[in-house]
């Protein structure tokens, strides 16, 4: 199991369908379950590299916070623009700050900027999709107008102007919520075009006529079916959230006092490092992009476990 | 008819984008808690000696000058006056210098990337992808249009700070910043031409590198599923030549839903290439933005934030407008 895993799963030949997997072993036992899911996987190895390589960041992330210190990534620790050694791993920047700390800590930053952002524009966006597709009417026409016109709207120019008001003031949560304000547009919509789709649906029907509440049909019926749909949109929307984080932070709008790797990026311009040849740009460059190919290969993979008939393409 | 009334419709959601996109940028710093005047009053009334009572008096007059006195919905009124006309005021980090020069100067540097990437992008990835699904037996098609498709999850500046350092730093092939030398003198000869085009080169191949994935994948999806369709087993019954079922059959019907994604993915690109531009120094719109930034000019940063706003929706409108003319079921 130690080759890599093709990445292009759409070229190999048709592989075999999940009925027969379940046949094979007896129905119900643990073991069997975990055999299915087992043989799943070696079916989906862009989930399981994409898992890999997030579980890989995170891992670096909190296994080196228990051998450096947060105050390593602080300006001045040790001397600017130090090249690599015993002291300093990775060496350090102009301003002193030693990098392989700036990278431990810098990625925690992105992850949980992402996730909070990402978790509270996904939670805003479903309840106005549940909302708006559950009821419709006028309710759906106001929310559905609200988002359409907010779609257009590039959001990184208006977060661009929300942060420049309050730059000195920002913390990396703060940011969380910046990004959330305009994170939820797209959850919205998505889950309101499926709401509509399930809204008629025979067992919604059946729940509605025996006089189940609106609460009770949303979390019993509605919910487990979009499960996937949701768990999908919700790495989309966490994948977005970083890429708006990083990008405004790589325009010195982020927050000033934590190492988080969209400034690093934007110090790298600052201080012209390619100009003076300074090797220390490749860390945080090449960490994000990790970052951002393992959420992009898992969004493919649930992609093709939640659509099923995207495998008969191969 | 129903042409006339889309139009008009997509015409007044392009003129309500506008306005909303004008309001926000309007009301959202007068919600901030601070007055750019007293703060710039009260730092000056710290370094030099005058007394708080003048500084009161000096308030009272700058907000007379400025017109900041007067209720906030005149003042609304007078601000869509001036962005209608694309008057944004002056700039405070070139004080005297109009925004709307400032952005007229860097605007053809933008639209010159834009454009040409997003036309090279867009053509060849949409012939990997259409090709990618005509040829599901060719191992090297499906590795490569795999791997664009990885590309296109990374942002464009990441992939460009790649090859700055590897095709500007080390191998020294290409230059490491700016829009053209700075020794030489904007000037229309060929000489500079090819100067421009020889920075240019970085900046543009890491937005495509990074968006022909994009064209890719929708085109791969698409093409899948047009060759489903009945007409292609007829075309094949009839023993069409095999480039003509790709090209009239095949790519003609599955290239419809890559212009609507065009529009959608406008958005994307613009922003993407403002930190592309920041990245590599060029002289555009995102590097204004930037150094406006970091200098807190807030007139020139709601300005090029609405010129960019303004420019998504109307490139969106021109999609909207051009589809029903590829698309002929569209027009009835």
């Amino acid at each position: 199991m130690t080759r890599i895993p093709d990445p292009a799963p759409i070229a190999s030949p048709s592989p075999p369908r999940v009925e027969v997997i379940a046949r094979e072993a007896p129905r119900g036992s643990a073991a069997a379950r975990i055999l299915a899911i087992a043989r799943y996987l070696r079916r989906n190895p862009q989930l399981v590299l994409g898992v890999l390589l997030l579980g890989g960041l995170l891992a670096f992330s909190l296994i080196g916070r228990l051998f450096i210190e947060a105050g390593m990534a602080q300006p001045l620790v040790g001397p600017a623009s130090l090249p690599p050694g015993a002291e300093h791993p990775l060496g350090t920047d102009p301003q002193g700050r030693d990098i392989l700390a700036v990278m431990v800590y810098g990625s925690w930053l992105t992850l949980r900027m992402g996730f909070l952002a990402g978790l509270i524009g996904m939670a805003a966006g479903s309840a106005l999709g549940f909302v708006a597709g559950y009821y419709g009417g006028w309710t759906d026409r106001i929310i559905t107008w609200l988002v359409d016109v907010l779609l257009t709207v590039p959001a990184i120019l208006f977060l661009v102007i929300i942060s420049a008001m309050l730059s000195t003031a920002l913390t990396s949560f703060g940011m969380a919520m910046i990004i959330a304000l305009l994170a939820w547009r797209r959850p919205a919509r998505q889950v309101r075009s499926q709401i509509l789709v399930m809204r008629n649906a025979g067992y919604v029907e059946m729940a509605r006529l025996s006089g189940a509440s609106v609460p009770s049909i949303i979390f019993r019926e509605i919910a487990p079916n979009l499960m996937p749909f949701l768990i999908s949109s919700f790495i989309i929307a966490v994948a977005a959230a970083i890429l708006a984080g990083i990008g405004l932070e790589a325009m010195g709008l982020g927050p000033q006092n934590e190492p988080t790797l969209g400034m690093t990026i934007y110090w790298i311009m600052k201080f012209s490092a390619f100009l003076l040849g300074m090797w220390w740009i490749l860390p945080p460059v090449l960490l994000l992009i990790i970052l951002f190919v393992a959420l992009y290969l898992i969004n493919a993979g649930l992609d093709e476990l939640a659509n099923p008939r995207l495998r008969k393409r191969g | 008819m129903n042409y006339l009334i889309g139009l008009l419709r997509h015409v007044f959601m392009l003129l309500a984008v506008i306005w909303a996109a004008a309001t926000l940028n309007f009301f959202l710093p007068q919600l901030a808690p601070k007055n750019p005047i007293t703060e710039k009053l009260t730092v000056l009334g710290e370094t030099s000696g005058i007394s708080s009572a003048q500084i009161v008096e000096l308030t009272a007059a700058l907000n007379e000058r400025f017109g900041l006195d007067r209720p906030i919905w005149e003042r609304y009124l007078d601000y869509l006056g001036d962005i209608a006309r694309f008057d944004f005021g002056q700039s405070i980090s070139n004080y005297p210098a109009r925004v709307s020069d400032l952005i007229a100067q860097a605007i053809p540097w933008t639209i010159g990337l834009m454009v040409s990437t997003t036309i090279i992008s867009f053509v060849i990835g949409t012939l990997i992808g259409a090709w990618a699904a005509w040829r599901r037996d060719s191992v090297l098609l499906q590795a490569v249009s795999s791997m664009l498709m990885v590309f296109s999850a990374i942002p464009f500046y990441l992939i460009g700070l790649v090859l700055i350092y590897v095709f500007a730093v080390r191998l020294g092939w290409f230059p490491i910043s700016g829009g053209y030398s700075i020794f030489s003198i904007p000037a229309p000869t060929w000489e500079f031409a090819r100067e421009v085009l020889h920075h240019s080169v970085l900046p543009a191949l890491s937005i495509t590198i990074a968006s022909i994935g994009i064209w890719a994948v929708g085109m791969r999806g698409m093409m899948v599923t047009v060759q489903g369709e009945d007409y292609m087993t007829f075309a094949r019954a009839r023993g069409l030549t095999n480039r003509r079922m790709f090209l009239n059959y095949g790519v003609r019907n599955a290239i419809l839903p890559q212009v609507t994604a065009l529009a959608l993915f406008f958005g994307q690109i613009v922003t993407g290439a403002v930190l592309v531009e920041a990245v590599f120094g060029y002289p555009g719109m995102g590097l204004l933005l930037l150094s406006s930034i970091t200098l807190f000019d807030y007139p020139t940063i709601y300005g090029i934030v609405f010129i960019l706003i303004v420019t998504i929706a109307v490139s969106m409108l021109a999609v909207e407008l051009i589809y029903p003319l590829l698309d002929p079921r569209v027009r009835r």
